[in-house]
This record gives C-alpha cells, structure tokens and sequence, in this order.
C-alpha cells in the first residue's frame, strides 16, 4: 500500500510530468489532475507544479488560483491535506493566501536558470522530514517572479514560528550554487505553513531526483520521500 | 468599399494594381496574368506576391540548394526529406526525429524581444507539425562588436525573447553559439532550432486531401501583425478611408503556444488530422496553398469565418497576416467533433473555415462571394527560379594572401600567458552563463547535457535511455576567407562536437545567413558555401533534411560575412555513456587527438590579439573527421574516457580551460615533440579533440589510436589548481575563472 | 458604453526594480529632473450597462481580490466619462 499524490496540471503549466516522475520515483503512485475537475480522486497529497500557468499574465498564479480544483485543495489543505507548490506552484499558494506573502519579478529582471544550494531550516514539515535541520542541498532554480516578499511583521512570524523552511545559501561561490538569486527578503527559498502540511518552495526538487539528468543532483528526491513515509506512516 | 472578386476582376482587366509595391518584377506579374488567363484580384495578387517573395519560394538559392538533394548520402535513417516542414530522422527503437534550424533576423533587429520570441515560437511550431512533441530548443546567435552601444540594446532583448518565449513553453533550451563581429552590426544573427520526438507512425504531413475533408483553423485569432506591405492594397486601391500602416511587428503569445502543442499533440494521439501546416511567413496564403498543392488540388475557403482579433481586417490582410500561434488541420468530417472538443478542453479557438474539394482550384469566398480562384501549385510551387550571376569577388586573393602566420607571435611564457587570458577573456571566447542562464535548460526533466557542453542531449526514452544530441556551429571568418572550406569547417565542427559527446551524427540542417543576392560576390559566396556543404554532408554520411535561407543581411553595400550555421543530429543509444567535457578528477590523463599544424588564419587568436582577419582557414580533411568521430564515440560506448572536448576556435588552450573550470581541476601540459607552445596553444587545425583517460584505459584507449590510425599524443594530466604549460607559465583556476567570466556581464549587465 | 479604470501600484513599500531602471535610463536619455519611477499596470473595463453604486461596488470587489494582490499592490477605480 503506497500513497496517492495528485500532481495538479493547470493551463500553461510545465512541470508536471516532472514532478510526476519524481513521485514515482520516490516510490508513490503518481495521479494526474486537472485544473477544471474539483475531484481529487482521492490523492493523500498535491503537488502543485512549476510553469508559467496562465502565462504568467496578471500575477504569477493568479489566475489559476481561481480554478475549480483549486477551491477544493484550499479546502482539504486548511484541513490538513499536505501540499507543496514549486515555483508557479508557490505563487499560486500565496495568491490562495495559504502561505503569507507574495511574489515579485527577481530584483534583477532577468530569469535565472542555475544549480542552487539552500539550507533545509525546518525539518518537520510534511515535506522536509526526510531532511535533517541544517542540512544543505543542491537543486535547479529557475523563475522569472522569485523575490519573496512580506512585510516586516509577518516575516519576524515567520522566524519565530520557525516557517521559514528553506533558505537560499548565500556564503560561498556563486559558481558552485551560492547566492540570492532573485532578491528574495531574508534568503527565504521556501516556507510553511503553521500545520505544516502546506510548503511552498522557489527552486525545482522535481529536477534533482536522478543523477543521469538536470545537475546530477539527487536532493530533491528527499521532499518526495518525505510526504511518502509519512503518508505510509499514518 | 468595393470588394475585388474574380467577376470584378474579369470584368475590368484594366485596373491597375500596385505589383512593383508589393514586390513583383513586371515578367512576374506577367507571369500571374497569364496563369489566371485574367488579372489578379487583390486578394490573388497578395497571395503570389508573398508567396513568391525571396523568402517564401528561395527564387535566388534554390537552383544551389538542389544540390544537397543531388548529392544526398544513401543514409537509411532518412523518413521525410527536404521539401515538408522539417526532415524525420530514424533513430531507432521505432522513434524518430524531426529538426530544424530557421533565421528571424531582420525582425529581431526592428524589435529585439518580439523577434527572438516568435523565431522561437515559428520553428517550434513547424517541428509540431510534424507531428512530433517539441522536446529542446537550440539558439545560434550572432550580433555586432560586443562593446557597441547598439549591442547592448539588441543582445538582452533577444536573449529575453528566447527565455520569455522558450521558457514559459517549457521547453528545455541546450545549445547554440554567441557570436560577436563587427560585421553583424545592424544584421544580427537570431537562429533558431528546435528537435521533436515522435513514433515513426506518428508522423504527420503537410497536405490536403479527400473530398469532403474539413478545413479547420485553429490557435490564436488573426490580426493586423506582419502585414505592412500589403496594407496598400486595402489603403491605396480599394479603401482610401483606412489606417495605411499596419504593424510590421508580429508579437508573440507563449502561453497560446503552450496550450496549442498540448492540444495538438492531444489531437494526434487521438488520429484526428489527414494533413496539418502551421502558420508562419505569409499565413494563410501559405497554408492553404501548399496544404492543397499538395494533396489532391482543390480547396474551397469561406474567408469571412476566421475568427479575427480586429473587425476591420480586409480580405487582403487576413490572407497575409503573420499572426502567430495559429495551425490548419486537414480533418475527416467524422472526427471534427472530437476535434472541437479537444480544442475546447485547452482553450483555444478553432474554426471550420473551409472543405478540400475534388477541383483542383483553391477557391476563397469572401460572404459569399469569389475573391481567389487558383490552381494552388502556382501559388506555393511554380514561383520564378533565378539563375543570379556570381563571382569571386575581386579581392578575395588579397584577403587569403594577408597570411595569419606572418603576424608577430608571443616570445616567451610571459607573453603566451598574457595572450591566453586575453583571449579566454574575449567577448567570443568568454564564458557564456550570463545569457544560457535565462533559459531554462531543466524543463521536462530529461537533459542530459546543455550548454556549455559540446553538444546538448536530451533522452527520449526514460526505459531504454535511447538520447539525440544536436550541436550547431558556423564561423563567418573562416566562410569569408574560403566559404567552401568556412561552410565544411562548421559541418565538421558540429560533427565532432556531436560525436565528442558521444553520440553518432545522423543528418544536417543548415540556416545559410548571406548579404544580397543582387551582389555577384555574395552569390559566389553563396555558391561556394552550399557546394561545400553539399559536398561535405556527401563525405561524412550525413544528408541535409531542412533548413533555410536568410539573405539580404547587409548595411548598404557591405554584406556580413558568409555564415552558414549547421546543425547535426545525433542518436546515442545509452545516454549512460554520454561523455561531458569537465575534467571531473585529477589523476586523468589528457591526450590530444589529430594533427596540430600552423593554422592561424581566421583564428581566435588572431583577432583577439591582432584584430586581424586573413589568410586561409584551416585545411579540412573528411576522412579524419569521421575516424576521429568513431574513436570518440567508441571511446564512450566502452567507457574509455571521462572527458572529451572538441577544438575550434580558440584552439586547445581554449577547450583546456573551458574543461579545467567546467570540472574545478587544474592540468599540467607538456608541449609535445616537434610542436612549439604557440602553435600548440592556438592553433585552430580541424579535425582535433582533448580528451580525458582514466589510467586504468590508457593502453586500451592509445591502442585502439594507434590500430586506428587516429595521431594521439599524450599532453599532460588533470592536476592541482592551476593550469601549468611546463617551462611557459601558469595560471590559477581562479584568476582563469574572473577573467573567463567577468567578460559578458561586464558589458551587458 | 462606460469604461471604468482601475489602476493598480505596487505599495510604496515594496522595491520596484522595473521602475527603478526606467529611471536609472532617463539621465542616459536626456531626461533630466525624474526623482521616482513606480511602475504599475492600468485596467479598462468597459462595463454593460450602469455604473452605478451597485456596479462600482463589484468593480471595487474585483479589483480587490483579483486585479490586485493587497499584499503587495494598491489599487484606485475611477470612472472615465
């Protein structure tokens, strides 16, 4: 018996098959959804893909974030359902208002394609527990709206509840994966709600899960093996 | 407004209409006349004038073209030659491939983003067409001297372009060239590749036929973009109350493409299509002509059902607008619901705006009324062919008599290393990231090498890991010193970076970017360039499957130099065995493979050091290309070697560097016997590779050479932190790193 | 038909970088005397029917929980005879 978990495809999104395979590979049972279905078909989880959903166009994410099966997945995740949003995906969550904040155009201006390296600062998330706090990872970052922003208010919440879950590390050669790529307040890379079971993330784990392809990275397999065991766990 | 339609036309065979404006020679508009028995309507006379531009009907090229067909190497791997959107490749496991390269040149001059992002956008459309799932976008590009001010607008725009367009299709971008020459200035250089995969059984082609069979347009709804030329019709000879000018700028819409590759693709799986066109250059009266030309003949279209963007479109304009993101489907009236409803589930609009017919008209009705009535093949085939006079151009002799050799030469190590920063420093030879690091090269999870490699690979079965390679290089410098030996030299480039990465070459698509055909001397270049390629493609096996022909890049009389870019494909059956350039472990033995000769002309190191361009480029020799290609690649299949890096310009200081940082691995080099460091250093010789050899292979490797008749000499060993060229110099990785990647963002940051 | 304008800004509070290389461009362009750019986005609806109180209410709810992201933007409706 292993878990479903319900990667969702809205319209212009790019990662799903992606992030499809990553589940399989992490020993879950992949189940597609679609934007017009509010059905989850039953999934014990969602993982809401990156891309450029509605091209991008008003806000990053804001369009989908009015789709039909986005009502139902705002639903279940106030009740507990876990889900992860990675890059589009993360921007949908904070336009849905279950992560605080919101996403600006990288203080560059320019899209950015690099290997990334983060620090893993919560570890008991629903999809970090295969982590250790601390720990450092590698993995593809690539986002044309990657600065997070809050205000002041809500990001000193965010350090003392420890919703911060993964930050950009910034001490190093920026050649091996160091640095602030996009601007993001506090090098926040990715944060969590206050249950836990709903992560937004800017870099790409979906990208990182076999050595043959993207960097030849396999940390991002963690975030899938995570919500694994502890779907399999309960 | 007065409608021209066929009984008008009939009826006032006088009425003069505005051919020169629209760019027909008078034996041309004589010639439409007399194929129509009558004069041409408005709408008709649109139609031939585009279809029979430069552009769309190769009237100048193609009496050279022809050859790539004449001379094309019996290669069993060929599904679909030259002549439908793009050539199919077998490569095995039952799949195949389709690949193509296209220029957007003088759009992305006018307008940087918008012209990059629907050159992009038209060749990912035409490999769909094939019926095959886009699967990597590869970008060539070439722009003026990279510390001119207009560089600095032109460049960031197209690189935004093709990120903002490539990426939000979410296709990964792996390759392509950044060239800068002063020669580009006000004619860059935007090429653009793309690669589909598909089943053999899959693959779809252009035409229309079965009576009966729908029309169906479908995609973007069409507006006023691309036209500007044939707004005098409308302004000047039918309605003098409208706008006169139309945009000539056709904008893209990523996010409609995006929604129509997955509609499409969702519409082959489901074998709903008899024949399916894209729409590009010259739009419906592309589509529909060559859709019926080549299928049985006859076409009726109800013109007044295309869904438009703007009310106020004539006739004349709908048929020519060059609105992006759109596609005809040839469809069984059985399977048209089907159709629709997939077209609904992605939201994108299609319309059922004609039938095939068992005439052999193309007919266009306008409310009703006749406002085109062709036999198609005139239209999309039978356009003028010119024979151009060409001539090597006076001062040729003078250019390849200006010997690269006799120029002063570094003396001592201290000046071999300030020469060798200065060139990894130079805006050619730097460190491209800050401009592939805005496409997205991750996106669907399956490539297996990207830029900076020597080739971009992307695997095309995740079960068997079954992987294509394509690689594209040109060299203006090398073409415009000899354009027939310039033109093989970016052939053998391409195929050794293809085979250095470990896969087998296939087949070749080219993007010939000359200046005006008008000009004798350009036309030999032309000539010389495709005679070489023709010949060249004959000697390494590998056919020319597409591609096209960007002429009339140049300022006044200068023309840019000749550059023809190619593109190989290649198939690796174990992407497992791909081998990359990064000299990952110390300990690794670095052999060099070929003959080094005193090739300075056209080199890196001339320009960089003298600002000089003469002489001969270097010599090519086929044979040794292919055998240095079947040592690299069964070097890879039987995990000979950890590393392999192809040498061009720059020579192999240049690949050793590129190599040393890619892996964070220093290297000590040992000039070899009867080789002096310079020569050794930077000589541009074709036909050569560095390689990596872990020690346990070495014998089998240097066995396999010398069996092989492959020169192989051992130069040094990957080691340390610096790379030290023994009694020369050495320079630390770090101070390589600075300079090798400071350059690009330094000037355009 | 009445158009309606919403105009939406990011807050003063958020960095605005697409402004900030408007400005840094205008001295390169001869425009001398810009303190501040803020860019920001312009929405024309034309609305069926009467603006009023009732409509403008609707426009007001629109823009608030889809035109504009309150988190990070403000926005302003205004009627355009």
């Amino acid at each position: 018996m292993t878990a479903r978990i319900g990667v969702v495809t809205f319209p212009g999104t790019l990662d799903d098959r992606d992030a499809l395979r990553a589940v399989r590979l992490a020993g879950a049972e992949p189940v597609a959804l679609w934007h017009r279905d509010k059905d989850l078909h039953q999934v014990d989880a969602v993982v809401l893909p990156g891309g450029f959903s509605y091209g991008d166009y008003l806000r990053a994410g804001a369009i989908s974030r009015f789709s039909p099966v986005m009502e139902t997945i705002i639903e279940q995740a106030k009740a507990g359902l876990p889900v992860l949003g990675i890059c589009n995906g993360f921007q949908v969550l904070t336009e849905a208002h279950l992560l605080p904040g919101a996403m600006l155009q990288n203080d560059h201006l320019h899209f950015v394609c690099r290997e990334q390296r983060l620090r893993v600062e919560n570890a008991s998330t629903a999809w970090s527990a295969d982590f250790e706090a601390g720990q450092e990872i590698s993995i593809p970052l690539k986002n044309m709206d990657g600065r997070y922003t809050a205000d002041e208010r809500t990001l000193d919440e965010l350090e003392a509840e420890g919703r911060v879950a993964f930050r950009y590390l910034t001490e190093g050669d920026p050649a091996d994966g160091y640095g602030n790529p996009n601007g993001s307040l506090r090098n926040i890379a990715g944060i969590t709600n206050a249950a836990g079971n709903v992560v937004g993330l800017m870099p790409h784990p979906e990208h990182a899960v076999e050595p043959l392809v993207g960097t030849g990275g396999t940390d991002g397999l963690g975030f899938f093996t995570s919500i694994l065991k502890k779907l399999v766990s309960a | 407004m007065t409608l021209d339609t066929v009984k008008h036309a009939g009826e006032t065979p006088d009425t003069e209409l505005p051919w020169a404006e629209l760019g027909l020679k008078q034996d041309e508009y004589a010639r439409i006349r007399e194929i129509l028995g009558r004069r041409p309507t408005g709408a008709e006379l649109a139609m031939y004038s585009v279809m029979w531009s430069e552009h769309c009907s190769y009237k100048s090229s193609k009496v050279h073209l022809k050859q790539f067909g004449e001379k094309a190497p019996a290669n069993d791997a060929m599904l679909v030659g030259i002549g439908e959107n793009a050539g199919v490749v077998d490569v095995g496991q039952g799949y195949a491939v389709t690949f193509k390269v296209e220029s957007h040149n003088h759009p992305s001059y006018i307008e940087p983003y918008q012209g990059a992002a629907t050159g992009v956008g038209g060749i990912v459309r035409d490999i769909l067409a094939m019926g095959a799932r886009p699967v990597a976008v590869v970008d060539p590009l070439r722009f003026g001297a990279a510390d001119h001010p207009d560089t600095k607008r032109v460049l960031p725009g197209v690189v935004a372009g093709i990120g903002g367009y490539g990426n939000c299709l979410g296709l990964p971008n792996i390759g392509g060239e950044v060239v800068f020459d002063a020669c580009y200035q006000g004619n860059p250089l935007v090429n653009a590749g793309c690669i589909g995969v598909m089943k053999h059984e899959d693959i779809h082609l252009a035409k229309a036929s079965g009576p009966g069979n729908k029309v169906i347009l479908y995609g973007a709804r069409t507006g006023g973009d691309g036209i500007g030329g044939v707004s005098v019709l409308a302004s000047e000879t039918f309605d003098d109350s409208k706008p006169t000018k139309r945009p000539a700028v056709q904008v893209g819409d990523p996010f409609q493409e995006k929604l129509l590759i997955e509609c499409t693709l969702e519409i082959f799986a489901e074998k709903l299509v008899a024949g399916i066109q894209d729409l590009g250059g010259a739009g419906l009266s592309c589509a529909t002509s060559e859709l019926a030309s080549a299928g049985t003949g006859g076409m009726r279209v109800e013109l007044d059902t295309v869904p438009l963007r703007d009310a106020t479109l004539s006739p004349e304009e709908i048929l020519m607008s060059e609105s992006q993101e759109r596609m005809c489907a040839i469809v069984e009236p059985r399977h048209v619901e089907r159709f629709l409803e997939i077209c609904e589930k992605w939201d994108v609009i299609a319309t059922v705006i004609g039938e095939v017919t068992d005439g052999e008209r193309l007919e266009i009705f306008w409310h009703g009324e006749q406002i085109v009535d062709v036999p198609p093949g005139t239209v999309a085939h039978e356009g003028p062919t010119y024979h151009r006079p060409y001539e090597r151009p006076s001062w040729q002799d003078a250019l390849q008599a200006d010997d690269a050799g006799a120029l002063p030469r570094p003396a001592g190590g201290d000046e071999l290393k300030d020469q060798v920063l200065r060139l990894v420093s130079s805006p050619n030879q730097a460190s491209k990231a800050w401009i592939t690091d805005q496409y997205d090269r991750f996106v669907q999870g399956n490539t297996v090498l990207a830029q900076p490699e020597d080739s971009g690979m992307i695997r095309i079965d995740e079960d068997t890991d079954l992987g294509v390679a394509i690689a594209t290089d040109g060299n203006g410098r090398y073409a415009k010193l000899d354009p027939y030996t310039g033109a093989q030299l970016a052939l053998a480039e391409a195929y050794r970076n293809v085979a250095a990465s470990g896969a087998r070459p296939l087949a070749v698509s080219d993007c010939l970017n000359f200046g005006s055909p008008e000009d004798p001397a350009v036309m030999w270049q032309f000539a010389e360039a495709t005679r070489g390629l023709a010949d060249g493609c004959l000697a390494l096996g590998t056919p020319v499957t597409g591609g096209n022909v960007s002429l009339y890049n140049q300022t006044g009389e200068t023309a840019i130099h000749p550059t023809p870019v190619v593109a190989v494909l290649g198939v690796i059956d174990d992407v497992n065995r791909r081998t990359p350039i990064a000299f990952a472990e110390q300990g690794q033995l670095l052999y060099l493979l070929g003959d080094t000769r005193e090739e300075f002309g056209g080199s890196a190191w001339s320009e960089v050091v003298h600002g000089h361009l003469g002489g001969l480029p270097p010599k090519v020799d086929l044979d040794r290309e292919r055998l240095l290609g079947e040592i690299l690649i069964s070097a890879s299949r039987d995990g000979m070697v950890d590393a392999a890096h192809d040498l061009s310009d720059g020579g192999l200081v240049q690949a050793v560097v590129e190599s040393c940082l890619r892996g964070g691995n220093g290297a000590r080099l040992v000039v070899p016997d009867g080789l002096d460091a310079f020569t050794f250093l930077f000589s541009e010789s074709a036909g050569r590779a560095v390689v990596a050899v872990p020690r346990s292979e070495e014998l089998r490797f240097t066995d396999m050479c010398g069996a092989r008749g492959l020169p192989a000499v051992r130069i040094g060993v990957v080691d340390g932190e610096e790379i030290d060229v023994q009694g020369e110099f050495t320079l630390g990785l770090a101070e390589l790193r600075a300079a090798h990647e400071a350059t690009i963002p330094g000037l355009l940051a | 038909m009445a158009r309606v304008v919403v105009d939406v800004m990011l807050k003063p509070e958020i960095l605005d970088p697409q402004g900030q290389a408007v400005q840094r461009a205008l001295p390169r362009l001869g425009f001398d005397g810009i303190a501040d750019v803020r860019q920001g986005k312009r929405f024309e609806l034309d609305v069926e029917g009467p603006v009023d109180d009732a409509a403008l209410a609707r426009i007001h709810e629109m823009a608030e929980t889809f035109l504009a992201n309150t988190v990070i933007e403000d926005f302003t409706v205004k009627v355009e005879s």
